[in-house]
C-alpha cells in the first residue's frame, strides 16, 4: 500500500515538472515557429538560439506588480486564475502516455489516475474550466473581459456538446470509457496489416473532436473570448503579473491535454506500430512507446500552431452556426451510423 | 474565385468542398512552406543594413582638395522645412570667393527630406548613407563642419547617382 503511494507521489511530481517543462518549450516553439512562419527570426537573444527567453519570461511575470482594479470583486479575482490553473493540471491525470511496465517487480500503469469513468472526468473536468474564465471576465468590473467571459462559456457550451457526442462514437468502437484500454484496443490490426487507430475507423469523430478541441482550448480560428482587436486582451486584460501567469499556462497546458487527448483517443496513443512483435525487451519496448506518445503529441501542437496561421477567426455567429447547425448534427449522425454499422458486424 | 480568375458559385461545389477541408489543407501547406522561406530580419547590432545609394541618409558637406564645396549661399538653410540648417558666411581668397564659417545641422530637426541636396547649386550639400545616430543630450546633436565634411572620394556612389538620376 504504501508503494503504491509512493509510485503515485513519484508519477504524479515528474509528471507535473514534465507538463510544466513542455508549456515552456511549448511558448518558445510557438512564438520561434510563428516567426518562421511569418519570415522572422523571433526570440534568439537569451541562452542559444534564444532557447532561454521562455525561463526569463516566467521569471519577469513571477517579478512583476500584481495590479488588481479598484473596483474588481477581489476574492473572485484572485479564485479565477487558480481554477483555470487546477482545472488545466488535473486533467493530464488520466491519459496514459506508455504501457504498462515492470519496475522492481511491480506492474506500474503509466498514467496517475487509473480512474474507470475515464473520458467522463476529463470532460467534466474540463467543462469546469469555463469557471475560471467567466468569473475572471466578471470580476475584472471591465466590459471587455465580461464579453470576453461570456463569450467564453457560450462557446464552451455550444462545442462540449460536439466534443463528448464525438467521443461517443470512439467508445461505442472500443467499448470501454478506460483511456489505457482505448489505446489496447488500437493496438489491434485491421486486415491484418492496418493499426486500427481511431482515426481511421472514426474520421467524422476525428474532425469534429479535433475543431471541438480548438474551440475548448480557446485558440485561433476559435479564440474569440480575447480576441485581440475586439476585446483589447478579453477575460485577462486586468490581470498582471503571476496570476497573469497563471492563465498563460492553464491556456498551454490546456494546449497540450488537448493534444495529448486526441492522441490517446483517435492516434493510437502510445502504439508504434509492428514494433511490439519483434520480440525486443520489454524496458527497451516500454521506452520506445513512451517516445512514440511525444512524437505524436509533438506532431499535434505542430498542428496547432500551424492551424493558427492558417485559419482566421470566425465571427461570432459563424461559431455559433458551425456549432449547433454542422457540428452536432453531424456528430449525431455519426453516433447513428456507428450504431447501425455495429448492429450490423455483429 | 476559380484558378483563372473566372466566378465559382457556391452551389456549384462539391459537397468535399463546401467542407472546406480541402481548402484548409491547401491552406496549411502554404504556412508550411512559407516557414522554411529565407528571413527579412537582420541579427541587428551583429548584421547591418547596406543602404543604397539611393538612401537618404544624415546630410553631410562634401570636401574636395581639403576645401568644402560650399558657397555659404543659405538656399538649403532657406530651404529647410524643419529650420535645421544655420549658415554664416564668410569671405575667402579662393575662387569661390565665399566659404562658411559656421555649417550647422541640428540633427534633432533634419527630416531628411533632402531638398537642402536638391537646392544646392554647388552640389556641395547632400544625403550620405549613415542612418546611426545616437545622442545623450540636445548640444550633441548639433553638429557642426568638423562632423559634416566627407571627402568626395567617401561619397562617390552618392554623387554619382545624382549625376545620373537628376
Amino acid at each position: 500500500m504504501e508503494s503504491l503511494l509512493l509510485i503515485s507521489v513519484l508519477k504524479f511530481v515528474t509528471w507535473v515538472a514534465i507538463v510544466l517543462l513542455t508549456v515552456i518549450m511549448l511558448v518558445y516553439a510557438e512564438r520561434r515557429l510563428s516567426a518562421f512562419i511569418q519570415n522572422r527570426l523571433g526570440p534568439n537573444r537569451v541562452g542559444p538560439w534564444g532557447l532561454l527567453q521562455a525561463i526569463v519570461d516566467v521569471v519577469k511575470l513571477l517579478l512583476k506588480e500584481d495590479v488588481v482594479p479598484r473596483n474588481a470583486y477581489k476574492p473572485v479575482h484572485d479564485l479565477a486564475p487558480i481554477i483555470s490553473i487546477a482545472v488545466a493540471l488535473s486533467t493530464f491525470a488520466i491519459v496514459p502516455f506508455g504501457n504498462t511496465i515492470n519496475v522492481f517487480g511491480q506492474d506500474v500503469k503509466l498514467m496517475i489516475a487509473d480512474v474507470n469513468v475515464g473520458i467522463l472526468y476529463l470532460l467534466s473536468i474540463t467543462s469546469l474550466g469555463v469557471y475560471g474564465i467567466t468569473l475572471a471576465g466578471w470580476s475584472s468590473n471591465n466590459k471587455y473581459s465580461l464579453l470576453g467571459g461570456l463569450r467564453s462559456s457560450a462557446q464552451m457550451i455550444s462545442y462540449e456538446l460536439s466534443m463528448g457526442l464525438s467521443i461517443i462514437g470512439v467508445l461505442m468502437v472500443s467499448g470501454t470509457l478506460r483511456l489505457d484500454q482505448i489505446v489496447m484496443h488500437q493496438t489491434n490490426y485491421l486486415w491484418g496489416w492496418m493499426p486500427a487507430w481511431n482515426f481511421i475507423l472514426q474520421p467524422v469523430a476525428f474532425i469534429t473532436f479535433v475543431v471541438a478541441a480548438f474551440a475548448e482550448t480557446n485558440r485561433l480560428p476559435f479564440d474569440l473570448p480575447e480576441a485581440e482587436p475586439e476585446l483589447v486582451g478579453g477575460y485577462h486584460t486586468e490581470y498582471s503579473g503571476l496570476k497573469f501567469g497563471l492563465f498563460f499556462l492553464a491556456e498551454y497546458a490546456n494546449m497540450i491535454t488537448a493534444g495529448a487527448v486526441i492522441t490517446t483517443l483517435f492516434l493510437g496513443g502510445w502504439h508504434l506500430p509492428y514494433v511490439e512483435n519483434m520480440g525486443l525487451d520489454p524496458l527497451l519496448l516500454s521506452i520506445l512507446q513512451i517516445l512514440t506518445f511525444c512524437v505524436k503529441l509533438f506532431f499535434v501542437l505542430m498542428f496547432f500552431i500551424v492551424v493558427r496561421w492558417t485559419i482566421p477567426r470566425f465571427r461570432y455567429d459563424q461559431l455559433m452556426n458551425i456549432g449547433w447547425k454542422v457540428m452536432l448534427p453531424l456528430t449525431l449522425a455519426n453516433v447513428l451510423v456507428t450504431g447501425v454499422v455495429l448492429l450490423l458486424i455483429q | 474565385m476559380g484558378p483563372n480568375g473566372d466566378m465559382i458559385r457556391k452551389k456549384d461545389l462539391s459537397l468535399w468542398q463546401k467542407s472546406y477541408i480541402p481548402e484548409i489543407l491547401k491552406g496549411m501547406r502554404q504556412t508550411i512552406v512559407e516557414m522554411f522561406k529565407p528571413k527579412f530580419t537582420f541579427r541587428y547590432p551583429e548584421e547591418r543594413f547596406k543602404p543604397n545609394p539611393s538612401f537618404r541618409g544624415r546630410p553631410v558637406l562634401v570636401e574636395e582638395n581639403g576645401v568644402e564645396r560650399c558657397v555659404a549661399c543659405g538656399l538649403c538653410s532657406r530651404v529647410c522645412p524643419a529650420l535645421a540648417i544655420e549658415v554664416q558666411a564668410s569671405e575667402t581668397e579662393l575662387e569661390k570667393e565665399r566659404y562658411p564659417v559656421k555649417f550647422e545641422i541640428n540633427m534633432v530637426r533634419c527630416i531628411f527630406c533632402g531638398f537642402c541636396e536638391e537646392v544646392c547649386p554647388e552640389e556641395a550639400i547632400i544625403m550620405s548613407n549613415e542612418y546611426e545616430l545616437v545622442f545623450s543630450s540636445q548640444e550633441e546633436a548639433v553638429f557642426g563642419k568638423d562632423k559634416l565634411l566627407k571627402t568626395a572620394e567617401e561619397m562617390r556612389p552618392r554623387l554619382e547617382f545624382l549625376r545620373q538620376n537628376r
